[in-house]
């Protein structure tokens, strides 16, 4: 045989660079590299955009219509199943990016993340890049969605502009919460044990939000919990955009909440994910 | 005298209660194959986790071609490949995209990516499989496409966890083949964890045996034999911890090796 591996000479590696562009560069590169990765995935799995948007049609098309006509739940919107749907769309994400924890424990046990955090990729480019993958098939997810709205007549504003607004607050919100599963797959051994944890930080998000529901009809105590529940700025956000519907407060509010939780949930993943392999 | 290669100096690692590793010391020269040896739980894959920069030492000092693991640990990862225990390959992703995944997360520039790829392919003997989703390729596939993976940024150090751990004899030869190859054309140093004494023998220059976190002898296979009189690695380790290597090991090891050995086919 030849002598292929004589291209390997140990010492060429690129000397460490420490210089802020050099940090920057590394983030930037780590983030896309994971990125890419999500998108490839995706791309040998499209079936999977499919099963996961058959709850969130339900929701729409079982729930949504049952309610249909009744105007308080819709926050005196004449159609529930339109009020509904970006309520639905967040839900849909929220179920990828809380359940993306549990792939962070499956990567510990196979060996992936221990190899990944072995690599000179910033430990906030790992968890960027997985909070981008998080947002690329909530992305996916909602695209489904919309082709459905629009197959079914189901009226919301066309606008592209606007679209995109709501998009990007979706892909935002998503990597906040994927990162915030992150932080619960780091503190947890078990997959198993996961699976109770994210189903009890899950249902609570989802229920005491806007996504179903305005929040004007809930109890004081209940608005309290809502108004701290990013979900609720991720859905009212989306609302206005898509609906031109706002139960008060600006739209910048919003994109100023879910980008600092994502801040936030990036932060202290990054510091708790190398945890996650002890 | 050159730089080690690798350099751990009376190393603890404590978790809790449980003292991991015991004050070990050993040494690695540039362009060796070293191989650390022990049963199941004896520390070995503690010593690389500390030298990977994934786990901070308790006590003592570990380097990697000059740089310290603690302080310097950025440096470190640049200059290292690593292949865990477990198969550390992304089966959603295909073999080319693996590569070209640990390509970018590894920092090879973009201009020499395919050529590095490329190469690594050639060296593993990877063509036939890299349109192949990593989830259908065989154990011995595996571990050649993990460690082309290892290879895409010309690593000083290779470390390797039981890199034949659940392979068949066929494709642990093959493994070994590569390895081999590596080490003596590329010049890299490597570091071999292993509880197959056999095969250290036949494959290490130097050998460190780890027992309970301690290192209870280090040399050449021969000298070791010398030393203690013996015909073989497997009776050294027994006549210098007075038990067999089959009796290590705890639950979580050997659920980990089963699980390993069922995904490796």
């Amino acid at each position: 045989m030849s002598a292929p591996t004589a291209d390997f000479r140990a010492g060429s590696a690129e000397p460490a660079l420490g210089t802020l562009t050099a940090r920057f560069g590394r983030l930037r590169n780590g983030a896309a590299a994971m990125g890419w990765a999500e998108l490839r995935k995706l791309r040998h799995d499209q079936i999977d955009i499919v099963t996961r948007s058959v709850q969130p049609l339900l929701w729409l098309f079982i729930f949504g219509t049952a309610l249909r006509r009744n105007r308080a739940l819709a926050g005196g919107y004449h159609d529930y199943r339109a009020y509904l749907a970006p309520g639905v769309m967040a839900q849909a994400a929220l179920f990828i990016a809380i359940f993306f924890g549990l792939a962070v424990i499956w990567e510990r046990d196979v060996g992936q993340l221990q190899r990944l955090l072995a690599t000179p990729i910033p430990r906030i480019a790992i968890v960027l890049g997985k909070a981008t993958g998080a947002g690329i098939r909530a992305l996916a997810q909602a695209l489904v969605l919309l082709a459905v709205l629009a197959a079914t007549g189901i009226a919301i504003h066309w606008n592209p502009l606007k679209i995109l607004g709501a998009l990007v607050l979706l892909v935002l919100a998503t990597g906040a919460f994927a990162c915030l599963s992150m932080i619960l797959a780091s503190l947890v051994r078990t997959r198993e044990r996961f699976m109770g944890i994210g189903q009890l930080v899950m249902m609570p998000l989802f229920f005491a939000s806007s996504a179903l529901y305005p929040l004007s009809i809930m109890p004081r105590w209940l608005q309290l919990l809502a108004r701290v529940n990013p979900l609720t700025y991720e859905v009212h956000g989306m609302r206005q955009l898509l609906l031109g519907i706002s139960s008060g407060g600006t739209l910048w509010i919003d994109y100023a909440f879910v980008t600092l939780f994502l801040a936030a949930t990036a932060t202290i993943a990054a510091k708790t994910y190398p945890r996650a392999i002890l | 005298m050159s730089e080690a290669a690798v350099l751990v100096d009376n190393l603890v690692v404590r978790f809790d209660e449980v003292e991991a590793v015991r004050g070990v010391s050993f040494a690695i020269e540039p362009g060796e194959v070293f191989g650390l040896l022990g049963p199941n739980g004896a520390g070995k894959t503690t010593i690389v986790r500390v030298l990977t920069t994934l786990l901070r030492p308790t006590q003592g000092r570990a380097q990697v071609a000059g740089h310290d693991c603690v302080r310097e640990g950025l440096a470190v990862r640049q200059l290292i490949g690593y292949v865990p225990q477990a198969i550390s390959i992304d089966g959603s992703l295909t073999a080319w995209e693996n590569l070209e995944f640990y390509g970018r997360v590894t920092g090879v520039p973009r201009k020499e990516r395919r050529e590095r790829i490329e190469q690594a392919v050639d060296a593993m003997t990877l063509a036939p499989f890299l349109g192949r989703l990593g989830r259908t390729l065989s154990g011995g596939m595996l571990r050649r496409l993990e460690i082309a993976t290892a290879l895409l940024n010309r690593p000083q150090v290779l470390f390797l966890d039981e890199p034949t751990v659940g392979l068949d004899p066929t494709a642990r030869r093959n493994v070994w083949e590569r390895l081999e190859l590596l080490g003596r054309e590329a010049g890299t140093t490597l570091l071999v964890t292993t509880h197959q004494m056999e095969e250290a023998e036949r494959q290490c220059q130097r050998i460190a045996i780890l027992d309970l976190g301690e290192l209870v002898a280090q040399g050449s296979p021969e000298q070791l034999r010398t030393q203690f009189a013996v015909p073989s690695l497997e009776d050294v380790f027994t006549a210098a911890t007075g038990r067999t290597i089959e009796e290590g090991g705890s639950f979580r090891n050997v659920r980990a090796n089963r699980r390993l050995s069922r995904r490796l086919g």
